[in-house]
């Protein structure tokens, strides 16, 4: 009820500095460091020891489950060690480091997949290491498996790109448009009961749309969407209701309505797997912020050190602000420039100090900004409240009745707030303790039975 | 290489708006109102607002100090009470009433409740109220005088309000008596200070929409429900165009049913607690013993507020049921 049209409420600065420069391959970096969890899901187990040589895409970890991705190596070289790595988001995972031997000798395993049916695609797929490469970082093959078990009528193609500075999807559309098209007609053939394909494309960028448009223009099954410029256009709920008008209930998939959703540059890799056969060892990645000197787009080995692709663009204007794993709405704050780039790194944001400094956190004066800015409605006032309430058990209660599972964590509330209020940063504290909750009762359930 | 990097969580980028900008905005806002009021009403309005204002801020800045509380009076927000509150009384108010009013509004209304945001009366409503019914003056200038002021302007302005005249006198009667329409926009009338002049408020009120502090729908509906009331009681269009402009109506509509801490957050209950309280000044005009009710009927919807704010709840997107 009083909605109208689209979900997205929020003007943020677009910063599309890179729009219209080509992507450029960096030097190999001297070493890479291979993290076990660039994805959703289990993380991967090496199968590489420490002194093995090791060639471009050659395969370091297996996928250790049903959700999970193998891992290759990006360069060639010597493993030279496997130690343990903090993700900017705080989780601790194995990784695996090689020294670069400057050859970037590609592996002799590589071939072409042979794909003749649904089963041998999703298998290839996994194969290739490919995860949602928009930033979620979601083993695309589970969710191409979906088809198997819902029926799945359209698939969309999330080339929003919503974050500000990030162009590397923007790229892919520019420069890769054939891979795209092959894309297309491959998800066509192993999937026939898809009969839309559409592109969600925010209307800041007109060429890609123009481009898209022609290419598909004799493609009935095909349709590109011009979204609003209002951020989060590319939220998985968001971007399906915009393009479908189907709402995604509490706790259900996109599958659940019919839907997958699939990145723009997932889409073009999976086209140029299925001809090349090489895995995700590389990625297209914007660097770009008020502290960078001069942003590119730039190619790089996955496990990159963040430092070798910021001296790849000339540089910081200057030292200590902030350094971003993707853009400044969602993206986690790097602890030190030796950190890598993963599967899932669309763009490093480089913040100067001025804009890295939060104004002080002052008294909330129920204006109803976050309100409207919420894209699925929510009241973050009323999480931030119930984190204040005395007792576990009242907290959780209030929290899920208030429907803090249906946060995507995008931010808006905690932009817009003119009190610079903690308010997505509370809804992380509300989903963890709701988290460690479950797990608690579930531990006592067990408890109760083994007795 | 200075290899010291700030890490928080993100949103990395903020909306350049402050509660002390949006403060400011409403200063600013007001601001055609204030230069109105000392026009119309003379350099005693001037000092009405000074007064207001300094004791508002100051018992604000005196309350955090004894309290302990941090600062708070650069948020603009004491200030934006203080002159509200003076242009909200006419210029029969003793200095020392001001204060009072002010100090009132601030201490009890205000930071006894938390402070900014935490008050569930408007302060600057709830202490015109209180002062209307304490202090004769306040009432008097407000509301009383001679019903049958006939003659110039200056006597109308020492006289009453058209509302009390609108009571009392024929239609016919009344348009003879009463200031023109072009007067009545103008604020050549008796009344509160800065109630009259509607060309300034409404010029204000533009200003605020305009930077997104207020919600259009707020004003519109609550006086588009006054006149459309007032027009299907009197019967005649032109005497419910009195009906709007008279009172405080556009200075109640404009800034304090649009006030933050006392309004619903979404954007729904915003306008059912317009339509409301336009819904209750009429009741309180035609049926209750006051002839002007916009301050009650603000007041009262302030009371409702939370109880609105919870029905108009948008249902959150793709939300189940919470079973009860």
């Amino acid at each position: 009820m009083f909605w109208f049209g689209f979900l997205g409420n929020t003007h943020i600065p677009h910063r599309k500095n890179t729009a219209g420069m080509a992507a450029e391959k960096i030097a190999p970096p001297g070493e890479v460091l291979l993290p076990m969890s660039q994805h959703i899901g289990a993380p991967a187990t090496p199968i590489v020891k420490v002194g093995d040589e090791v060639k471009v895409g050659q395969k370091i970890a297996e996928a250790s489950g049903y959700v999970s991705s193998p891992i290759y190596a990006s360069v060639s070289g010597k493993v030279s060690k496997i130690e343990s790595y903090l993700r900017p988001d705080g989780r601790t995972v194995p990784a695996i480091r090689i020294v670069s031997d400057g050859e970037m000798t590609l592996s002799d395993d590589i071939t072409p997949p042979e794909v003749n049916d649904l089963e041998s695609l999703v298998r290839a797929v996994r194969e290739s290491g490919l995860v949602g490469l928009g930033g979620a970082g979601f083993p695309t093959a589970v969710k191409l498996e979906g088809v198997k078990k819902a029926k799945i009528d359209t698939v969309i193609i999330n080339g929003a790109e919503c974050e500000p500075y990030i162009t590397s999807d923007t790229r892919t559309m520019l420069e890769e448009s054939d891979l795209i098209k092959e894309g297309i007609d491959t998800l066509k053939k192993y999937l026939p009961d898809v009969r839309s394909f559409i592109f969600g494309i925010e209307k800041n960028k007109p060429e890609c749309i123009k481009k898209l448009k022609e290419l598909f223009a004799l493609d009935e099954a095909v349709r590109v969407a011009t979204l609003p410029s209002l951020y989060p256009q590319g939220g998985e709920k968001v971007i399906i209701y915009n393009t479908t008008m189907r709402v995604v209930p509490e706790g259900k998939l996109p599958s659940d309505v019919g839907c997958i959703v699939m990145n723009v540059t997932s889409l073009a890799f999976m086209a140029k797997y299925l001809k090349t056969g090489i895995p995700l060892v590389e990625r297209s990645i914007t660097v770009d912020g008020s502290a960078i000197k001069n942003p590119k787009n730039l190619v790089a080995p996955i496990g990159t050190p963040i430092r070798a692709l910021i001296e790849a663009v000339g540089g910081l204007t200057e030292e200590g602000g902030k350094v971003i794993f993707g853009g400044p709405m969602m993206g986690q704050a790097a602890c030190s420039l030796d950190e890598p780039i993963t599967k899932t790194t669309g763009a490093i944001t480089a913040l100067s100090i001025k804009e890295s400094t939060e104004p002080p956190v002052t008294d909330c004066i129920h204006c109803g900004r976050c309100v409207e800015a919420c894209p699925v409605f929510l009241n973050p006032t009323v999480f931030s409240h119930a984190l204040g309430l005395e007792g576990k058990d009242e907290r959780v209660a209030r929290l899920e009745e208030a429907k803090l599972g249906l946060c995507m964590e995008c931010g808006c509330c905690s932009y817009v707030c003119p009190a610079n209020r903690p308010l997505v940063q509370n809804n992380r504290i509300g989903k963890a303790e709701i988290r460690e909750y479950k797990a608690h009762l579930i531990e006592l359930a067990k408890a109760k039975e083994g007795r | 290489m200075n290899e010291q990097l700030i890490i928080t969580t993100s949103p990395h980028f903020k909306h350049p708006t402050t509660t002390q900008r949006i403060m400011l905005d409403v200063l600013i806002a007001l601001s055609p109102a204030v230069i109105a009021s000392v026009i119309i009403h003379g350099w005693y309005a001037l000092v009405m607002i000074a007064v207001t204002t300094l004791f508002a801020v100051g018992s604000e800045f005196i309350f955090n100090i004894c309290v302990k509380k941090t600062q708070t009076i650069s948020d603009l927000s004491s200030a934006v009470t203080g002159v509200l509150l003076a242009l909200n009384l006419p210029t029969s108010t003793e200095i020392w009433q001001c204060a009072v009013g002010a100090i009132f509004a601030i201490v009890v209304v205000k930071c006894l409740f938390g402070g900014i945001g935490k008050n569930f009366a408007n302060p600057a409503i709830t202490a015109r109220v209180l002062m209307l019914l304490a202090f004769a003056e306040v009432a008097g200038g407000q509301l009383g005088g001679n019903p049958f002021v006939e003659g110039s302007h200056a006597d109308l302005i020492a006289g009453a309000t058209p509302l009390v005249n609108i009571d009392k006198l024929s239609p016919e009667m009344f348009f003879k008596v009463t200031p023109s329409i072009p007067e009545m926009l103008l604020g050549l009338r008796a009344g509160a200070i800065g109630e009259g002049c509607i060309v300034a408020l409404v010029l204000g009120g533009i200003y605020l929409i305009v930077r997104r502090v207020i919600k259009w729908e707020v004003p519109v509906a609550f006086i588009g429900t006054v006149y459309l009331l007032s027009w299907l009681i009197t019967g005649n269009a032109l005497l419910a165009l009195y009906y709007i402009l008279s009172g405080g109506l556009f200075i109640g509509a404009i800034f304090m049913a649009t006030d933050y801490s006392t309004t619903p957050l979404n954007r729904l209950g915003k306008l059912v607690f317009a339509i409301g309280a336009g819904l209750l000044t009429v009741l309180i005009r035609f049926f209750g013993n006051y002839p002007e009710g916009v301050s009650f009927a603000i007041l009262i919807m302030n009371i409702l507020s939370p109880y609105i704010e919870k029905l108009c709840a948008k249902r959150p997107f793709g939300g189940a049921k919470n079973e009860k």
